[in-house]
Protein backbone atom coordinates (compact mmCIF):
# COMPACT_ATOMS: atom_id res chain seq x y z
CA UNK A 1 0.00 0.00 0.00
CA UNK A 2 2.62 2.38 0.76
CA UNK A 3 4.48 1.45 -2.52
CA UNK A 4 1.13 2.75 -4.10
CA UNK A 5 0.47 5.47 -2.41
CA UNK A 6 4.19 6.80 -3.21
CA UNK A 7 3.72 6.11 -7.23
CA UNK A 8 0.25 7.78 -6.65
CA UNK A 9 1.93 10.85 -5.38
CA UNK A 10 4.56 10.67 -7.73
CA UNK A 11 2.06 10.04 -10.76
CA UNK A 12 1.09 13.84 -9.27
CA UNK A 13 4.16 15.16 -9.39
CA UNK A 14 4.96 13.94 -13.25
CA UNK A 15 1.68 15.74 -13.85
CA UNK A 16 2.39 18.85 -11.98
CA UNK A 17 5.56 19.18 -13.46
CA UNK A 18 4.55 17.93 -17.10
CA UNK A 19 2.33 20.75 -16.65
CA UNK A 20 4.88 23.30 -16.46
CA UNK A 21 7.02 21.69 -19.14
CA UNK A 22 3.87 21.44 -21.46
CA UNK A 23 3.29 25.52 -21.41
CA UNK A 24 6.60 25.94 -22.19
CA UNK A 25 7.13 23.82 -24.76
CA UNK A 26 3.82 25.12 -26.72
CA UNK A 27 6.27 29.01 -26.84
CA UNK A 28 8.82 26.56 -28.13
CA UNK A 29 7.04 24.26 -31.01
CA UNK A 30 4.60 27.90 -32.11
CA UNK A 31 7.52 30.07 -32.50
CA UNK A 32 9.54 27.00 -34.16
CA UNK A 33 6.50 26.15 -36.62
CA UNK A 34 6.40 29.87 -37.40
CA UNK A 35 9.80 31.36 -37.81
CA UNK A 36 11.90 28.11 -37.53
CA UNK A 37 13.52 29.52 -34.90
CA UNK A 38 14.67 27.36 -31.68
CA UNK A 39 14.17 30.11 -29.00
CA UNK A 40 16.73 29.68 -26.38
CA UNK A 41 15.47 32.43 -24.70
CA UNK A 42 12.13 31.32 -24.10
CA UNK A 43 13.49 29.35 -20.84
CA UNK A 44 14.54 33.32 -19.47
CA UNK A 45 11.28 34.27 -20.25
CA UNK A 46 10.14 32.25 -17.14
CA UNK A 47 12.56 33.65 -15.23
CA UNK A 48 11.58 37.35 -15.74
CA UNK A 49 8.23 35.90 -14.60
CA UNK A 50 9.46 34.96 -11.83
CA UNK A 51 11.27 37.86 -10.38
CA UNK A 52 7.94 39.89 -11.54
CA UNK A 53 5.90 37.47 -9.06
CA UNK A 54 8.99 38.14 -6.65
CA UNK A 55 9.53 42.13 -6.74
CA UNK A 56 5.29 42.45 -6.39
CA UNK A 57 4.86 40.06 -3.65
CA UNK A 58 7.80 39.66 -1.42
CA UNK A 59 8.57 43.69 -2.10
CA UNK A 60 5.77 45.57 -3.00
CA UNK A 61 3.03 43.17 -0.97
CA UNK A 62 0.65 43.08 -3.96
CA UNK A 63 -2.72 40.83 -3.85
CA UNK A 64 -1.36 37.43 -5.46
CA UNK A 65 -3.68 37.89 -8.04
CA UNK A 66 -2.09 41.29 -8.85
CA UNK A 67 1.55 39.55 -9.12
CA UNK A 68 0.23 36.68 -11.30
CA UNK A 69 -1.22 39.91 -13.56
CA UNK A 70 1.77 41.43 -13.71
CA UNK A 71 3.85 38.28 -14.42
CA UNK A 72 1.89 37.51 -17.29
CA UNK A 73 1.99 40.58 -18.58
CA UNK A 74 5.48 41.82 -18.61
CA UNK A 75 6.29 38.27 -20.36
CA UNK A 76 4.34 38.47 -22.83
CA UNK A 77 5.12 42.06 -23.49
CA UNK A 78 9.13 40.99 -23.25
CA UNK A 79 8.68 38.46 -25.67
CA UNK A 80 7.00 40.56 -28.37
CA UNK A 81 9.61 42.84 -27.68
CA UNK A 82 12.25 40.73 -28.22
CA UNK A 83 11.20 39.61 -31.50
CA UNK A 84 10.69 42.79 -33.11
CA UNK A 85 14.17 44.05 -31.47
CA UNK A 86 16.14 41.21 -31.81
CA UNK A 87 14.72 38.97 -34.17
CA UNK A 88 12.50 40.98 -36.60
CA UNK A 89 15.68 42.17 -38.19
CA UNK A 90 17.02 39.29 -39.25
CA UNK A 91 13.76 37.74 -40.24
CA UNK A 92 15.90 37.01 -44.13
CA UNK A 93 19.22 35.87 -42.44
CA UNK A 94 20.29 32.75 -42.41
CA UNK A 95 18.49 30.36 -40.10
CA UNK A 96 21.98 30.15 -37.80
CA UNK A 97 21.90 34.29 -37.02
CA UNK A 98 18.70 33.79 -35.68
CA UNK A 99 19.68 31.41 -33.34
CA UNK A 100 23.09 32.80 -32.46
CA UNK A 101 20.87 35.72 -31.38
CA UNK A 102 18.60 33.46 -29.40
CA UNK A 103 21.75 32.17 -27.14
CA UNK A 104 23.01 35.50 -27.14
CA UNK A 105 19.45 37.57 -25.52
CA UNK A 106 19.21 34.14 -23.11
CA UNK A 107 22.20 34.87 -21.67
CA UNK A 108 21.96 38.75 -22.10
CA UNK A 109 18.51 37.92 -19.76
CA UNK A 110 20.33 35.38 -17.40
CA UNK A 111 23.76 37.65 -16.85
CA UNK A 112 21.87 40.95 -16.36
CA UNK A 113 19.43 39.15 -13.68
CA UNK A 114 22.58 38.57 -12.06
CA UNK A 115 23.87 41.68 -12.32
CA UNK A 116 20.70 43.38 -10.80
CA UNK A 117 19.67 41.04 -8.35
CA UNK A 118 22.88 38.77 -7.49
CA UNK A 119 23.21 34.91 -8.37
CA UNK A 120 20.97 33.84 -5.14
CA UNK A 121 17.97 32.82 -5.02
CA UNK A 122 14.82 35.06 -4.06
CA UNK A 123 12.85 33.40 -2.04
CA UNK A 124 8.92 33.85 -2.79
CA UNK A 125 5.99 33.30 -0.06
CA UNK A 126 3.36 31.06 -0.77
CA UNK A 127 1.23 32.92 -2.62
CA UNK A 128 -1.01 30.45 -4.03
CA UNK A 129 -2.51 28.87 -1.00
CA UNK A 130 -5.79 26.51 -0.48
CA UNK A 131 -7.04 23.19 0.59
CA UNK A 132 -4.87 19.94 -0.28
CA UNK A 133 -6.80 17.45 -1.36
CA UNK A 134 -6.78 13.64 0.45
CA UNK A 135 -7.29 10.69 -1.16
CA UNK A 136 -6.66 7.70 1.27
CA UNK A 137 -3.27 7.69 2.48
CA UNK A 138 -2.30 9.74 -0.58
CA UNK A 139 -2.53 13.79 -0.84
CA UNK A 140 -2.85 15.97 -3.58
CA UNK A 141 -1.46 19.84 -3.25
CA UNK A 142 -3.54 22.53 -4.32
CA UNK A 143 -0.42 23.71 -6.02
CA UNK A 144 -1.01 20.55 -8.11
CA UNK A 145 -4.33 20.83 -8.68
CA UNK A 146 -4.05 24.44 -9.85
CA UNK A 147 -1.15 23.45 -11.86
CA UNK A 148 -2.89 20.82 -13.52
CA UNK A 149 -6.53 22.22 -14.10
CA UNK A 150 -5.02 25.96 -14.80
CA UNK A 151 -2.58 23.86 -17.89
CA UNK A 152 -5.60 22.12 -19.20
CA UNK A 153 -7.67 25.35 -19.31
CA UNK A 154 -4.94 26.84 -21.03
CA UNK A 155 -4.44 24.29 -23.60
CA UNK A 156 -8.31 24.13 -24.54
CA UNK A 157 -8.13 27.86 -24.64
CA UNK A 158 -5.00 27.85 -27.00
CA UNK A 159 -6.84 24.80 -29.32
CA UNK A 160 -9.50 26.89 -29.72
CA UNK A 161 -7.68 30.16 -31.01
CA UNK A 162 -5.53 28.35 -33.45
CA UNK A 163 -7.85 25.97 -35.05
CA UNK A 164 -11.05 28.44 -34.43
CA UNK A 165 -10.51 32.39 -34.82
CA UNK A 166 -8.68 34.01 -37.55
CA UNK A 167 -5.59 35.13 -35.59
CA UNK A 168 -4.95 31.45 -35.12
CA UNK A 169 -6.19 30.37 -38.60
CA UNK A 170 -3.47 32.84 -39.97
CA UNK A 171 -0.49 31.69 -37.57
CA UNK A 172 -1.21 27.73 -39.26
CA UNK A 173 -0.79 29.49 -42.92
CA UNK A 174 1.63 31.35 -41.72
CA UNK A 175 3.86 28.29 -40.63
CA UNK A 176 2.90 26.36 -43.89
CA UNK A 177 3.42 28.98 -45.96
CA UNK A 178 4.64 32.26 -45.22
CA UNK A 179 5.21 33.64 -48.96
CA UNK A 180 1.42 32.46 -50.05
CA UNK A 181 0.26 34.13 -46.59
CA UNK A 182 1.28 37.05 -47.40
CA UNK A 183 -0.68 37.40 -50.70
CA UNK A 184 -3.86 36.82 -48.66
CA UNK A 185 -3.04 40.05 -47.19
CA UNK A 186 -1.91 38.54 -43.81
CA UNK A 187 0.35 40.65 -41.72
CA UNK A 188 3.12 38.86 -41.74
CA UNK A 189 4.77 40.86 -38.63
CA UNK A 190 1.58 41.31 -36.56
CA UNK A 191 0.88 37.19 -36.94
CA UNK A 192 4.45 36.54 -35.98
CA UNK A 193 4.06 39.17 -33.14
CA UNK A 194 1.14 37.87 -31.83
CA UNK A 195 3.04 33.71 -31.83
CA UNK A 196 5.06 35.03 -29.45
CA UNK A 197 2.56 37.17 -27.57
CA UNK A 198 0.40 33.78 -26.88
CA UNK A 199 3.96 31.71 -26.52
CA UNK A 200 5.41 34.00 -23.55
CA UNK A 201 1.98 34.64 -21.84
CA UNK A 202 2.26 30.81 -21.23
CA UNK A 203 5.64 30.93 -20.30
CA UNK A 204 4.22 33.82 -17.48
CA UNK A 205 1.60 31.16 -16.48
CA UNK A 206 4.14 28.47 -16.42
CA UNK A 207 6.30 31.14 -14.27
CA UNK A 208 3.84 31.57 -11.82
CA UNK A 209 2.95 27.88 -11.24
CA UNK A 210 6.45 26.85 -10.99
CA UNK A 211 6.71 29.19 -8.05
CA UNK A 212 3.76 27.55 -6.53
CA UNK A 213 5.86 24.57 -6.27
CA UNK A 214 9.46 25.87 -5.95
CA UNK A 215 8.83 29.17 -4.08
CA UNK A 216 12.13 30.23 -4.90
CA UNK A 217 13.83 32.44 -8.27
CA UNK A 218 16.93 32.71 -9.80
CA UNK A 219 18.53 33.97 -12.59
CA UNK A 220 19.39 30.92 -13.85
CA UNK A 221 16.19 28.76 -13.32
CA UNK A 222 14.90 28.98 -17.00
CA UNK A 223 17.42 27.72 -18.63
CA UNK A 224 17.19 24.15 -17.24
CA UNK A 225 13.25 24.57 -17.48
CA UNK A 226 13.36 26.45 -20.58
CA UNK A 227 16.10 22.76 -21.91
CA UNK A 228 13.91 20.30 -20.71
CA UNK A 229 10.74 21.69 -22.16
CA UNK A 230 12.79 21.89 -25.64
CA UNK A 231 12.91 18.72 -24.83
CA UNK A 232 9.73 18.21 -24.79
CA UNK A 233 9.30 19.81 -27.86
CA UNK A 234 11.02 17.73 -29.73
CA UNK A 235 9.93 14.91 -28.38
CA UNK A 236 6.08 15.38 -29.81
CA UNK A 237 7.55 17.10 -33.13
CA UNK A 238 8.81 20.54 -33.22
CA UNK A 239 5.99 22.89 -34.18
CA UNK A 240 3.29 20.56 -33.40
CA UNK A 241 1.08 21.52 -30.55
CA UNK A 242 -0.55 18.71 -29.70
CA UNK A 243 2.49 16.83 -29.46
CA UNK A 244 4.35 19.61 -27.70
CA UNK A 245 1.53 19.03 -24.65
CA UNK A 246 1.75 15.30 -24.95
CA UNK A 247 5.72 15.53 -25.15
CA UNK A 248 5.44 18.28 -21.80
CA UNK A 249 3.40 15.52 -19.94
CA UNK A 250 5.58 12.32 -20.60
CA UNK A 251 8.88 13.92 -19.70
CA UNK A 252 7.19 14.97 -16.63
CA UNK A 253 6.17 11.65 -16.12
CA UNK A 254 9.50 9.75 -16.79
CA UNK A 255 10.85 12.53 -14.29
CA UNK A 256 8.55 11.48 -11.36
CA UNK A 257 9.01 7.48 -12.46
CA UNK A 258 12.84 7.85 -12.30
CA UNK A 259 12.25 9.65 -8.64
CA UNK A 260 9.98 7.05 -7.68
CA UNK A 261 12.46 4.15 -8.20
CA UNK A 262 14.98 6.11 -6.22
CA UNK A 263 17.16 6.96 -8.64
CA UNK A 264 16.06 10.74 -8.34
CA UNK A 265 19.76 11.62 -9.00
CA UNK A 266 19.45 10.27 -13.05
CA UNK A 267 16.47 12.37 -13.44
CA UNK A 268 17.95 14.97 -15.70
CA UNK A 269 20.24 12.39 -17.30
CA UNK A 270 16.75 10.52 -18.27
CA UNK A 271 15.42 13.20 -19.93
CA UNK A 272 18.44 13.81 -22.31
CA UNK A 273 18.51 10.35 -22.90
CA UNK A 274 15.24 11.14 -23.80
CA UNK A 275 16.52 13.11 -26.45
CA UNK A 276 19.39 11.17 -27.72
CA UNK A 277 16.54 8.38 -28.54
CA UNK A 278 14.38 10.52 -29.83
CA UNK A 279 16.66 11.95 -32.49
CA UNK A 280 17.68 8.94 -33.52
CA UNK A 281 14.44 6.88 -33.59
CA UNK A 282 12.31 9.33 -34.64
CA UNK A 283 13.80 12.43 -35.22
CA UNK A 284 10.08 13.68 -36.09
CA UNK A 285 8.93 13.50 -32.73
CA UNK A 286 5.66 11.75 -31.66
CA UNK A 287 3.35 13.54 -33.92
CA UNK A 288 5.13 15.34 -36.07
CA UNK A 289 4.82 15.53 -39.62
CA UNK A 290 8.12 14.58 -41.80
CA UNK A 291 9.33 17.69 -42.75
CA UNK A 292 10.57 18.59 -46.52
CA UNK A 293 12.98 21.30 -46.71
CA UNK A 294 11.02 23.96 -48.91
CA UNK A 295 12.79 24.82 -51.94
CA UNK B 1 -4.63 50.14 -64.60
CA UNK B 2 -1.45 48.31 -63.82
CA UNK B 3 1.77 50.31 -65.45
CA UNK B 4 5.28 48.67 -64.72
CA UNK B 5 7.90 50.76 -65.53
CA UNK B 6 11.37 49.89 -66.26
CA UNK B 7 12.13 47.32 -63.40
CA UNK B 8 15.17 45.34 -62.90
CA UNK B 9 15.03 42.29 -60.50
CA UNK B 10 18.43 40.76 -59.42
CA UNK B 11 18.51 37.56 -57.26
CA UNK B 12 21.89 38.36 -55.66
CA UNK B 13 24.12 38.53 -58.71
CA UNK B 14 21.85 36.92 -60.99
CA UNK B 15 20.17 40.07 -62.82
CA UNK B 16 16.90 38.09 -63.42
CA UNK B 17 14.65 40.69 -64.99
CA UNK B 18 16.26 43.57 -67.12
CA UNK B 19 14.53 46.63 -67.91
CA UNK B 20 10.88 45.70 -68.22
CA UNK B 21 7.94 48.19 -69.33
CA UNK B 22 4.66 46.79 -69.84
CA UNK B 23 0.88 47.64 -68.68
CA UNK B 24 -2.32 45.72 -68.09
CA UNK B 25 -5.79 48.16 -69.04
CA UNK B 26 -9.04 47.48 -67.56
CA UNK B 27 -10.90 44.65 -69.00
CA UNK B 28 -8.36 43.12 -70.66
CA UNK B 29 -6.36 39.46 -70.63
CA UNK B 30 -2.65 40.40 -71.18
CA UNK B 31 -0.35 37.33 -71.07
CA UNK B 32 3.52 37.11 -70.50
CA UNK B 33 4.88 34.25 -72.19
CA UNK B 34 8.18 32.68 -72.59
CA UNK B 35 10.38 29.67 -71.39
CA UNK B 36 11.18 28.67 -68.07
CA UNK B 37 13.88 31.24 -66.59
CA UNK B 38 12.69 33.90 -68.91
CA UNK B 39 11.74 35.98 -65.63
CA UNK B 40 7.86 35.77 -66.01
CA UNK B 41 6.98 34.47 -62.41
CA UNK B 42 9.95 37.16 -61.27
CA UNK B 43 8.12 40.38 -62.72
CA UNK B 44 4.77 38.85 -60.76
CA UNK B 45 6.22 38.47 -57.44
CA UNK B 46 7.97 41.94 -57.58
CA UNK B 47 4.17 43.45 -58.96
CA UNK B 48 2.43 41.80 -55.24
CA UNK B 49 5.43 43.15 -53.39
CA UNK B 50 7.65 39.71 -52.42
CA UNK B 51 10.27 40.99 -54.24
CA UNK B 52 11.75 44.44 -54.96
CA UNK B 53 12.72 46.37 -58.15
CA UNK B 54 16.52 48.42 -58.00
CA UNK B 55 14.96 50.92 -60.52
CA UNK B 56 11.54 52.03 -62.12
CA UNK B 57 7.87 52.09 -60.59
CA UNK B 58 5.18 50.01 -60.22
CA UNK B 59 1.50 51.97 -60.17
CA UNK B 60 -1.56 50.54 -59.73
CA UNK B 61 -4.55 52.33 -60.23
CA UNK B 62 -2.37 55.53 -60.49
CA UNK B 63 -0.90 54.78 -57.06
CA UNK B 64 2.66 53.85 -57.04
CA UNK B 65 2.92 50.17 -55.07
CA UNK B 66 6.33 49.25 -55.69
CA UNK B 67 7.21 50.13 -52.07
CA UNK B 68 4.56 48.34 -50.57
CA UNK B 69 4.17 45.13 -48.39
CA UNK B 70 2.36 42.14 -50.04
CA UNK B 71 -0.79 42.67 -47.91
CA UNK B 72 -0.77 46.35 -48.98
CA UNK B 73 -0.71 45.68 -52.14
CA UNK B 74 -3.70 42.88 -51.68
CA UNK B 75 -5.41 45.53 -50.41
CA UNK B 76 -5.07 47.62 -53.13
CA UNK B 77 -7.45 44.92 -55.51
CA UNK B 78 -4.17 43.49 -57.35
CA UNK B 79 -4.44 39.33 -55.88
CA UNK B 80 -2.00 36.93 -57.18
CA UNK B 81 -2.54 32.92 -57.36
CA UNK B 82 1.43 31.92 -57.33
CA UNK B 83 2.84 29.22 -59.60
CA UNK B 84 2.73 25.43 -58.15
CA UNK B 85 -1.06 27.09 -56.66
CA UNK B 86 0.73 27.17 -52.96
CA UNK B 87 -2.67 25.91 -51.63
CA UNK B 88 -3.11 25.36 -47.68
CA UNK B 89 -2.36 22.01 -47.75
CA UNK B 90 -2.97 21.16 -43.80
CA UNK B 91 -6.30 23.52 -43.85
CA UNK B 92 -9.52 22.63 -45.23
CA UNK B 93 -10.62 24.01 -48.42
CA UNK B 94 -13.33 26.20 -46.51
CA UNK B 95 -10.02 27.61 -44.14
CA UNK B 96 -8.02 28.00 -47.62
CA UNK B 97 -10.82 30.54 -48.67
CA UNK B 98 -11.25 32.14 -45.42
CA UNK B 99 -7.30 32.70 -45.59
CA UNK B 100 -8.31 34.21 -49.27
CA UNK B 101 -10.55 36.47 -47.92
CA UNK B 102 -8.44 37.82 -45.01
CA UNK B 103 -8.48 41.47 -45.30
CA UNK B 104 -12.41 41.16 -45.53
CA UNK B 105 -14.92 40.96 -42.72
CA UNK B 106 -16.57 37.68 -42.03
CA UNK B 107 -20.17 38.38 -43.17
CA UNK B 108 -18.43 39.98 -46.56
CA UNK B 109 -16.60 36.12 -46.90
CA UNK B 110 -19.51 34.06 -45.99
CA UNK B 111 -21.29 35.47 -49.23
CA UNK B 112 -17.95 35.59 -50.90
CA UNK B 113 -17.83 31.49 -50.11
CA UNK B 114 -20.95 30.52 -51.64
CA UNK B 115 -20.06 32.85 -54.37
CA UNK B 116 -17.08 30.35 -54.79
CA UNK B 117 -19.09 27.01 -54.44
CA UNK B 118 -21.32 27.85 -57.09
CA UNK B 119 -18.31 28.66 -59.61
CA UNK B 120 -16.29 25.53 -57.99
CA UNK B 121 -19.35 23.10 -57.22
CA UNK B 122 -16.03 20.10 -56.35
CA UNK B 123 -14.89 22.45 -53.80
CA UNK B 124 -17.83 22.67 -51.95
CA UNK B 125 -18.47 18.87 -51.73
CA UNK B 126 -15.04 19.17 -50.60
CA UNK B 127 -14.98 21.90 -48.16
CA UNK B 128 -14.22 19.88 -44.68
CA UNK B 129 -11.51 18.25 -46.21
CA UNK B 130 -7.88 19.58 -46.18
CA UNK B 131 -6.50 20.63 -49.06
CA UNK B 132 -3.69 18.22 -49.35
CA UNK B 133 -6.01 15.31 -50.19
CA UNK B 134 -6.99 17.29 -53.07
CA UNK B 135 -6.04 16.50 -57.21
CA UNK B 136 -3.82 19.08 -58.65
CA UNK B 137 -6.82 20.35 -60.29
CA UNK B 138 -9.15 20.81 -57.52
CA UNK B 139 -5.66 22.24 -55.68
CA UNK B 140 -5.81 25.33 -59.05
CA UNK B 141 -9.44 25.65 -58.77
CA UNK B 142 -8.95 26.16 -54.66
CA UNK B 143 -6.04 28.60 -55.39
CA UNK B 144 -8.18 30.62 -57.81
CA UNK B 145 -11.24 30.78 -55.66
CA UNK B 146 -8.75 31.75 -52.83
CA UNK B 147 -7.47 34.89 -54.93
CA UNK B 148 -11.20 35.59 -55.99
CA UNK B 149 -12.20 35.76 -51.83
CA UNK B 150 -10.23 39.04 -51.91
CA UNK B 151 -12.24 40.43 -54.48
CA UNK B 152 -9.54 41.55 -57.05
CA UNK B 153 -9.69 44.16 -59.70
CA UNK B 154 -6.97 42.38 -61.02
CA UNK B 155 -6.08 38.87 -60.84
CA UNK B 156 -2.64 37.77 -61.80
CA UNK B 157 -2.68 34.10 -62.89
CA UNK B 158 0.83 32.29 -62.60
CA UNK B 159 1.05 29.07 -64.76
CA UNK B 160 -2.06 27.78 -63.43
CA UNK B 161 -1.71 25.12 -66.42
CA UNK B 162 1.17 23.88 -64.87
CA UNK B 163 1.11 20.03 -64.36
CA UNK B 164 -2.50 19.34 -65.32
CA UNK B 165 -3.91 16.91 -67.89
CA UNK B 166 -5.23 18.92 -71.19
CA UNK B 167 -9.17 17.97 -70.03
CA UNK B 168 -8.16 20.17 -67.07
CA UNK B 169 -5.85 22.90 -68.52
CA UNK B 170 -9.26 23.42 -71.18
CA UNK B 171 -11.47 23.67 -67.95
CA UNK B 172 -8.93 26.25 -66.50
CA UNK B 173 -8.90 28.46 -69.11
CA UNK B 174 -12.43 28.61 -69.54
CA UNK B 175 -12.72 29.35 -66.03
CA UNK B 176 -10.43 32.44 -66.58
CA UNK B 177 -12.48 33.32 -69.79
CA UNK B 178 -15.51 33.34 -67.29
CA UNK B 179 -13.70 35.45 -64.31
CA UNK B 180 -12.79 38.14 -67.39
CA UNK B 181 -16.35 38.58 -68.38
CA UNK B 182 -17.38 38.82 -64.99
CA UNK B 183 -14.84 42.24 -65.01
CA UNK B 184 -11.82 41.24 -63.78
CA UNK B 185 -8.91 42.29 -65.27
CA UNK B 186 -6.33 39.15 -65.65
CA UNK B 187 -2.51 39.27 -65.96
CA UNK B 188 -1.55 35.42 -66.99
CA UNK B 189 1.58 34.04 -67.02
CA UNK B 190 1.92 30.54 -69.11
CA UNK B 191 4.68 28.70 -70.68
CA UNK B 192 1.35 27.08 -72.50
CA UNK B 193 1.75 29.69 -74.91
CA UNK B 194 -0.89 28.72 -77.72
CA UNK B 195 -3.40 28.16 -74.69
CA UNK B 196 -2.56 31.84 -73.53
CA UNK B 197 -2.55 33.54 -76.64
CA UNK B 198 -5.80 31.91 -77.66
CA UNK B 199 -7.63 33.98 -75.04
CA UNK B 200 -5.69 36.84 -74.46
CA UNK B 201 -6.27 40.12 -75.65
CA UNK B 202 -2.26 41.21 -75.90
CA UNK B 203 1.03 39.41 -75.20
CA UNK B 204 4.34 40.58 -73.96
CA UNK B 205 7.14 37.43 -75.15
CA UNK B 206 9.96 37.49 -72.90
CA UNK B 207 13.32 35.93 -73.19
CA UNK B 208 16.10 35.88 -70.41
CA UNK B 209 14.81 38.90 -68.57
CA UNK B 210 13.89 41.04 -71.59
CA UNK B 211 10.64 41.82 -73.55
CA UNK B 212 11.82 40.40 -77.12
CA UNK B 213 8.36 40.52 -78.77
CA UNK B 214 4.87 42.29 -78.10
CA UNK B 215 1.38 42.80 -79.32
CA UNK B 216 -1.78 42.05 -80.34
CA UNK B 217 -2.32 38.15 -78.70
CA UNK B 218 -4.19 37.13 -82.09
CA UNK B 219 -1.61 38.09 -84.54
CA UNK B 220 1.41 36.80 -82.39
CA UNK B 221 -0.35 33.38 -82.41
CA UNK B 222 0.15 34.02 -86.37
CA UNK B 223 3.57 34.97 -85.90
CA UNK B 224 6.69 32.93 -87.76
CA UNK B 225 8.79 33.74 -84.97
CA UNK B 226 6.41 33.00 -82.32
CA UNK B 227 5.15 29.74 -83.81
CA UNK B 228 8.50 28.43 -84.23
CA UNK B 229 9.74 29.26 -80.87
CA UNK B 230 6.82 28.75 -78.34
CA UNK B 231 4.27 26.67 -80.23
CA UNK B 232 6.74 23.82 -81.36
CA UNK B 233 6.63 24.34 -84.86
Amino acid sequence: MAFLSTLFSQVINGLQSGSIYALVALGYSMVYGIIMLLNFAHGDIIMVGAYVVWMSTANFGFHPIVSILLAVVVSTTLGVVIEKVAYAPLRSSPRLSLLITAIGISFLLENGFQLIFGAGAKVVPDFLTGPSVHLGSATISFSAIVTIVVTVLMMAGLTFLVQKTKLGKAMRAVSEDMGAAQLMGINLNTTISFTFAMGSALAGVASVLYLSSYGQASPTMGSMLGLKAFVAAVLGGIGSLPGAMLGGFVIGMAEALVSAAGLSVWKDGVVFAILIIVLLVKPTGLMGKPMTEKV
Amino acid sequence: MLKVDNINVYYGNIHAVKGITFEVRQGEIVTLIGANGAGKSTILNTISGQLRSKTGSIRFLDETISTLQPHKVLARGLSQVPEGRRVFLQMTVEENLEMGGYTRSAAENAASISDVYSRFPRLAERRRQVAGTLSGGEQQMLAMGRALMAKPRLMMLDEPSMGLAPLLVEQIFDIVKELHAAGTTILLVEQNAQMALSIADRAYVLETGRIVMEGEAAALLEDDKVRSAYLGE
